[in-house]
């Protein structure tokens, strides 16, 4: 492409020609640009969920009728599997605050009580998040560093009314 | 004694890597002889070192030398010999081990196979490699020794993750990291070129096979890492957009670019500094894969020991070798020149709006995958971005470039015109349209987005495959001979691209019919419960007990039967390891040309009759994915092998510098 | 000119990106303290679990330097550091304190009894109160505690023999020191 700059400082009646085409070459770029800037944004905007602990959801910071992600210790002795089919009831806590949940379908090899979740779904109108997936990760040590924030946080939070009492 | 060797012999290849990484540079600006000859030799003598090096820790693992504390953490006396093996690359020390003793390899490798090169370029080429390898010995040696001794030496070992006891992990990390690595050649030809000023066809002809080669290995290792994560993660999916997967991704998306355009200044000696600049970005993105999966800065299933000081110190390398190329690149790139000039409709302009595509597409994968950590940093939530995002983004940009493929393969270099592309390709788009437009409704789909995605699919897969025999038609017309002589009569290269493109086709229409036609279903079964999916049937027999070297499985028998007639048993397992107390679910496929039957054990329901939640899949064509990546890598050595290499490589003894081809200047004056 | 400008785009492109690598790795998950180093040790009465009947306290353990692993039957990796500990109890005569961790003591000393009993002293904390205080949120999880019982190390996930050498042992020398 510099080859047509020289060009233009060279021979000037392809110049005018060579600039024309520069300017369309530009405004393709741009135009290409805008694009991909547009394509990225909408697939963005469908496909990004946002991460809450219990704490939040407790508060109502989370939204409803969207999708987004929970994360926290599944509570001891609070799996409860319905009698019939697949699904599957739990408590997520970040030790201060305890969201239910409710998923159908088979769990994650690593799913545990007293172990790191994270859950992705919607909040229902009674306040249960009805999870569409269930993820847990693969390291029987491992906590996720979200699940490892919001108990941070819950903690901090408890610490510092300890304090004010 | 034996790991103190290897822990030596890692010393001394650093030593003589950082020989290898100053003297030939020094000796090639200087004109010194002497000092450049010395690359060939350190680069053979710290290949030696790192293969004992290897070789050493190899033998703790079989051996189970429990004092060494990389064995201790990864081994046990009860995982069988292979995995023992397989578990020296299978951590943190080991991987770094294999990724420096594999840029050794590949070093050693261009010591040899350049004797028609310039001792300049040479010189030039293995200091550079060797800067790269002083960089990963230092940081190998100072924060990850794999030889670390541990004291006292305990009875048994923590046994290696399950998750990686599998014959896939066996070769998914060699051949990602020789992928990975290899690049490494390309980088150092093309800051080779920077630092010479001689950038010109010849160049791009050395750059080429290696460049090839690497990709070779990178696709085969993303195939096999793809089809472990398949089979051994028990969800079916064949590709997650996990941040590990992406790190691997995002080089071979570059580096796909850059093996198109290195092609383009072999033959026509443009875009010259387009190409040093992929060569550049796809090794950075190399270690920047590496950098990220190694210091734990993403969420990603891949859970890696994490070690902030391990992830400073790699990002201090990666802001040395990638920040200096890339100066290196900002200040002499004006003095490499241009090459000829092409008009918009030519074989080149499909080149380079490819190589756009792919790096814009490379861009948006990096995007989606750094996204959360930008936003993290910003103080601005925690988000996670899903699949939908990559698949939002990603096949708006594969089909043009699909498209663009079919017209490349057939257009003319320089300069084509629009009423000769359309003779050449009209019988290719006529079959692709009907094909696309009938497919679907064949198979039987009828709702208009699932009818218009398997169109798309459809409609990219045949236009390649037609404008590829389009474009085979146009070579073989004027070749005298039979039509078996005519065949023959075609290049290797010219053969090595059809079968990476027919491969690029096959690829796709495993995607497409995965899918738009795979079942799933997840649901509870007692023994003697069936479940229909499509035309098979699976009966869930009898649950039953297997113990393994290292391991207890409760065991499923499943009986599979194709229009009531029986296929064969599947044996889907949840298996305990010992060491790890980690349940893992151990798939059952039934796997054809046209697909797969696929079998996976949830978890037990207390019912008090053996009842589980199983989960079972139909996966037509999902084979074609993996068959799709085989014919790509084939595509690729069959061009390695291209005669026109060797030939030009004796041809080059004798006339070393050969002057750019710039046929475009040439015809003007 | 312009034109070397755009050359260095790519340069500082990613050097931007390094920068937010430069902070991203301080937003390491594992590098976030634990907001209780530095703090004293919370205050606890906790029965002893082979004697029932005797309330063990943080303040039996003044003057010396301790650990204390939170632990439970139920619990995978508690199995997988079990050797270490074992190890470190053998070696050194620094007080382990087995912290039973939401679990029924019968289970924690049928277990101890099963793979062996590392600790000097072990306590149960059947509903996890006092687990909280400590911000245990899995097993296991270990502390250590100084002379002056000021917690100055704290280990998430089970303990294994790297954690052990470079981390624990070294800091246990330091702190019998002062």
């Amino acid at each position: 492409m510099s080859e047509t700059t020289q060009e233009t400082t060279t021979v000037s009646p392809v110049g005018i020609k060579a600039r024309h085409k520069r300017f369309l070459w530009i405004i393709f770029g741009l135009a290409f640009f805008a694009a991909i800037v547009a394509l990225v944004l909408n697939a963005f905007g469908s496909s990004i969920t946002y991460f809450y602990s219990p704490t939040q959801v407790v508060q109502d910071e989370a939204p409803h009728g969207r999708a987004f992600r929970i994360g926290g210790m599944v509570e001891g002795g609070s799996v409860v599997r319905d009698g019939s089919g697949l699904t599957v009831r739990f408590n997520v806590t970040d030790t201060a605050e305890t969201v239910a949940v409710v998923y159908t379908g088979i769990l994650p090899d690593l799913f545990a009580e007293e172990k790191g979740v994270v859950a992705q779904g919607k909040l229902d109108e009674y306040g249960v998040f009805q999870a569409t997936q269930v993820l847990a990760k693969h390291d029987e040590n491992y906590v996720a560093p979200e699940v490892q924030a919001a108990l941070d946080e819950a903690h901090k939070a408890r610490a510092a009314q300890t304090l004010e009492q | 004694m034996i790991p103190e060797i290897g822990q030596f012999a890692l010393v001394l290849a650093l030593l003589l890597v950082m020989v290898q990484g100053t003297l030939p540079l020094i000796g090639a600006s200087k004109g010194i002889s002497a000092w450049m000859a010395l690359s060939r030799r350190t680069a053979q003598g710290a290949f030696f070192f790192l293969s004992l090096a290897l070789g050493c820790l190899i033998y703790s693992f079989i051996v189970n030398d429990f004092s060494v504390l990389n064995v201790a953490n990864n081994s046990n006396t009860k995982l069988p010999v292979i995995y023992r093996i397989a578990a020296s690359w299978g951590s943190h020390e080991g991987s770094i081990m294999m990724w420096v003793f594999m840029l050794g390899m590949w070093s050693c490798a261009v010591s040899i196979f350049s004797k028609h090169l310039p001792e300049e370029m040479v010189a030039r080429v293995l200091g550079v490699m060797g800067c790269v390898s002083m960089g990963l010995l230092l940081f190998l040696l100072l924060t990850s020794n794999p030889f670390d001794r541990l004291f006292p030496v305990p009875l048994e070992g923590r046994d290696l993750n399950p998750l990686l006891q599998d014959p896939g992990m066996i070769l998914h990390p060699p051949m990602l990291y020789m992928g990975y690595v290899g690049f490494s050649v390309a980088f150092a030809f093309a800051v080779a070129a920077l630092l010479g000023g001689r950038l010109d066809a010849t160049w791009a002809r050395w750059s080429r096979p290696w460049t090839t080669l690497a990709w070779c290995f990178l696709t085969i290792g993303i195939l096999i890492g793809s089809w472990w994560a398949y089979y051994e993660l028990g969800w079916g999916g064949w590709w997650f957009w996990d941040p590990v997967e992406n790190a691997s991704l995002m080089p071979w998306l570059v580096g796909t670019a850059l093996m198109h355009s290195l092609a383009v200044t072999e033959k026509r000696g443009t875009f010259k500094v387009w190409t040093v600049l992929l060569a550049i970005c796809t090794f950075s993105l190399s270690l920047l894969g590496t950098f990220l999966v190694r210091s734990g800065i993403l969420t990603s299933v891949h859970a890696f020991a994490v070690d902030p000081q391990r992830g400073m110190f790699i990002l201090a390398l990666l802001a040395l070798v990638i920040g200096g190329s890339l100066a290196l690149f900002a200040f002499r790139a004006p003095k490499v020149g241009t090459g000829g000039t092409f008009k918009i409709i030519s074989r080149e302009s499909a080149l380079l709006a490819n190589n756009v595509l792919l790096a814009v597409a490379c861009g948006t994968v990096l995007l989606g995958t750094l996204y959360p950590l930008f936003l993290d940093a910003l103080k601005l939530g925690k988000i996670s971005v899903g699949p939908p995002y990559f698949e939002a983004v990603f096949v708006p940009l594969m089909a043009p470039l699909v498209f663009l493929m079919g017209v490349g393969a057939v257009a003319r270099w320089k300069e084509a015109t629009l009423p000769d592309l359309w003779a050449r390709l009209r019988w290719a788009a006529a079959i692709t349209l009907v094909a696309a437009v009938a497919l679907p409704f064949i198979l039987g789909r009828t709702s208009p987005t699932s009818v218009a995605l398997l169109a798309l699919g459809f409609a990219m897969a045949f236009w390649i495959i037609t404008a590829s025999l389009a474009g085979l038609f146009d070579r073989v017309k004027y070749v005298e001979g039979s039509f078996r002589e005519k065949l023959a009569r075609q290049p290797r290269s010219f053969w090595g691209m059809f079968a990476a493109h027919i491969g690029v086709a096959v690829f796709i229409i495993g995607v497409t019919v995965v899918k738009g036609f795979e079942i799933e279903r997840d649901v509870r079964m007692t023994p003697g419960d069936t479940v229909a999916i499509s035309n098979y049937t699976f009966r869930f027999e009898s649950m039953g007990e297997r113990t393994g070297p290292n391991f207890h499985a409760s065991r499923g028998t499943f009986e599979l039967s194709k229009n009531g007639k029986p296929v064969r048993k599947l044996y889907p397992e949840k298996r305990m390891y010992f060491a790890h107390g980690m349940p893992m679910t151990e798939a059952a496929i039934d796997s054809g040309i046209f697909g797969d039957r696929y079998v996976s054990l949830g978890e037990p329901i207390n019912d008090g009759k053996d009842s589980w939640s199983v989960r079972v899949y139909h996966k037509p064509f999902v084979t074609w994915i993996w068959y799709g990546c085989i014919l790509m890598t084939l595509g690729g050595l069959l061009a390695i092998s291209d005669r026109r290499y060797r030939v030009s490589a004796r041809r080059e003894t004798a006339k070393p510098s050969l002057p750019p081809l710039e046929p475009a200047k040439l015809e003007k004056a | 000119m312009k034109k070397k400008l755009l050359l260095l785009i790519p340069l500082v492109v990613f050097f931007v990106l390094a920068g937010f690598f430069v902070v991203g790795l301080g937003l390491n998950p594992k590098e976030i303290p634990s907001p209780l180093i530095g703090k004293p040790v919370p205050a606890f009465s906790l029965p002893d679990l082979n004697a029932p009947e005797k309330a063990v306290t943080p303040q039996d353990f003044l003057g010396q330097v301790w650990l204390l692993n939170a632990w439970a039957s139920w619990c995978v990796s508690c199995k997988t550091e079990h050797p270490s500990l074992a190890r470190l109890a053998k070696t050194s005569d620094v007080s382990i304190i087995g912290m039973l961790y939401r679990d029924k003591p019968e289970n924690g000393s049928e277990w101890l009894r099963r793979h062996g009993d590392p600790f000097t002293v072990s306590i149960a904390d059947a509903d996890g109160s006092v687990g909280i205080d400590f911000g245990v949120i899995g097993t296991p999880e270990t502390f250590l505690i100084d002379k002056q019982g000021i917690i100055r190390y704290k280990q998430t996930g089970p303990i294994n023999e790297e954690v052990l050498n470079k981390k624990i042992i070294p800091m246990i020398k330091e702190l019998k020191q002062l």
